[in-house]
């Protein structure tokens, strides 16, 4: 078993835009997923009657569901009910529908995390609900849901690997192809690998140590 | 329309079963392996040994930096190159599962018995109570509660990440339902079949994880 380097240094290009199409498509998702999980966790918020209803159903159902049957139902099933749509656009479309569902909890449960008490002291010296809001809910649910909402973007980066089952040229699509083009199998997993660990190893490490700071922010060492 | 997407249904009621029992063959043995292995995990990790220490956190971070579905292709193309061994992608898929559930369980457990007062540890040991009596009768007891209604959390986690044991080849409850569509062309009706099929799966074990988590954790 040889280990070909001048063939992995071939391939580096590909591999560079390849991390760029993981970014973009992870970078993208956890954009618009944040965008989405904003309106959902207002409307869960302040209790919105009927769409609060349907924001939990959403939640339950995106939740509940492996994001390859999402990716697969929005990519060969809905053209045949007339929508054509590109892999990336998939992607982008099912990456949204999970990650919405996911923030949304995270930013509920952020903002129910602010103590009753901060919401009475605020209201009893005469706070608008708009300052409330701005002033005392939103930083300290900010700070509270901070390591959720990271954890939950890295989670959603990782998972931009299953949208290589829809052709999205990412990672571990061009691996695939690369192995199924020149049967360097070897040399291609070890590429992979080391992606995956430069990619993805510090960003699991930055979100312990927030996790660490913020609970000694909250409890002490 | 509806009465032939039906007939459909009923017809292909075998052939999505058995794909379906290949599925839940998968999760089942995945969470019995990452439960006992979790347990494992947690317990090990415990002890509080240095060099152990190590070599947990290594493993830890080599599952959650590598996506599971890296780690399936790098076992189902690896194992054979680097190896000499070829296991079916049936097997693959529950030998990630399994080692990726375990880090996961193993986690929760480490944290269910780190929260336990340090007493319980000190009293066992003093009235003399073997590692595994201590374990066993003190320590694991008290912390199932606790860590309980996360696990069924990663019990989910693990069936809805056998989804992509279909990506290698396994012909799961995904796989068989592309056969019926490449025959039918029923897109639409399959896709959401499966996607329900997933869904009244996991959202009653959702549920009552967290039915569990308020039942015991805010008592």
């Amino acid at each position: 078993m040889s280990f070909d380097v001048a063939f992995i240094l071939s391939t580096l290009p590909a591999f560079l835009k390849a991390v760029g199409v993981t970014l973009q498509v992870g970078l993208i998702a956890i954009v618009t997923s944040l965008l989405v999980a904003l309106v959902n966790a207002a409307i869960l918020v302040y209790r919105t009657p009927y769409l609060q209803r349907v924001v939990q159903l959403y939640v339950e159902l995106a939740r509940n569901t492996p994001l390859l049957i999402q990716l697969f139902f929005v990519y060969f099933a809905l053209p045949s009910l007339g929508l054509k749509i590109s892999g990336f656009a998939a992607a982008i479309i099912t990456m949204t529908f999970l990650g919405g569902a996911y923030l949304t909890e995270v930013l509920r449960a952020g903002v129910e995390a602010v103590p009753r008490a901060q919401l009475e002291s605020g209201r009893s010296i005469g706070l608008s609900e708009a300052q409330l809001l701005w002033h005392v809910i939103l930083p300290q649910a900010g700070l509270l849901s901070l390591p959720s909402l990271f954890a939950n973007f890295v989670f959603l980066l990782k998972e931009t690997t299953v949208v290589s089952a829809v052709a999205v040229p990412e990672i571990l699509y061009t691996t695939k192809s690369y192995i199924a083009l020149y049967y360097k199998t070897y040399e291609m997993l070890a590429v992979l690998t080391l992606i995956c660990v430069l990619l993805f190893l510090p960003l699991s490490l930055l979100l312990r140590y927030l996790e660490g700071r913020l609970q000694h922010g909250q409890f002490g060492s | 329309m509806a009465s032939s997407g039906l007939e459909l249904l009923l017809v292909s009621l075998p052939q999505l079963g058995r794909g379906a029992a290949q599925t839940l063959a998968i999760s089942a043995l995945g969470i019995v392996f990452s439960t006992l292995g979790g347990v494992a995990y947690g317990v090990l990790a415990s002890l509080n040994r240095r060099g152990l220490n190590l070599v947990l956190r290594v493993y830890l971070e080599l599952f959650r930096a590598i996506p599971v579905l890296v780690w399936l292709y790098l076992l189902f193309f690896g194992l054979p190159i680097f190896f000499a061994l070829s296991i079916p992608s049936f097997w693959c898929a529950v030998l990630v599962l399994s080692l990726w559930g375990s880090s996961e369980v193993g986690e929760v457990v480490r944290g269910a018995l780190r929260s336990l007062p340090l007493g319980q540890r000190e009293a066992g040991l003093s009235i003399g109570l073997s590692a595994w009596q201590l374990y066993g009768y003190v320590l694991l007891p008290q912390a199932l509660k606790r860590m309980t209604p996360p696990t069924i959390n990663i019990y989910t986690r693990i069936i809805k990440t056998s989804s992509l044991a279909v990506l290698i080849g396994v012909v799961d409850v995904i796989k068989v339902g592309q056969q019926i569509i490449e025959r039918t062309y029923e897109s639409v009706l399959i896709y959401g079949v499966l996607f329900l099929f997933f869904f009244f799966i996991c959202y009653p074990l959702s549920a009552a994880s967290r039915a569990l988590e308020r039942r015991w954790t805010h008592a």
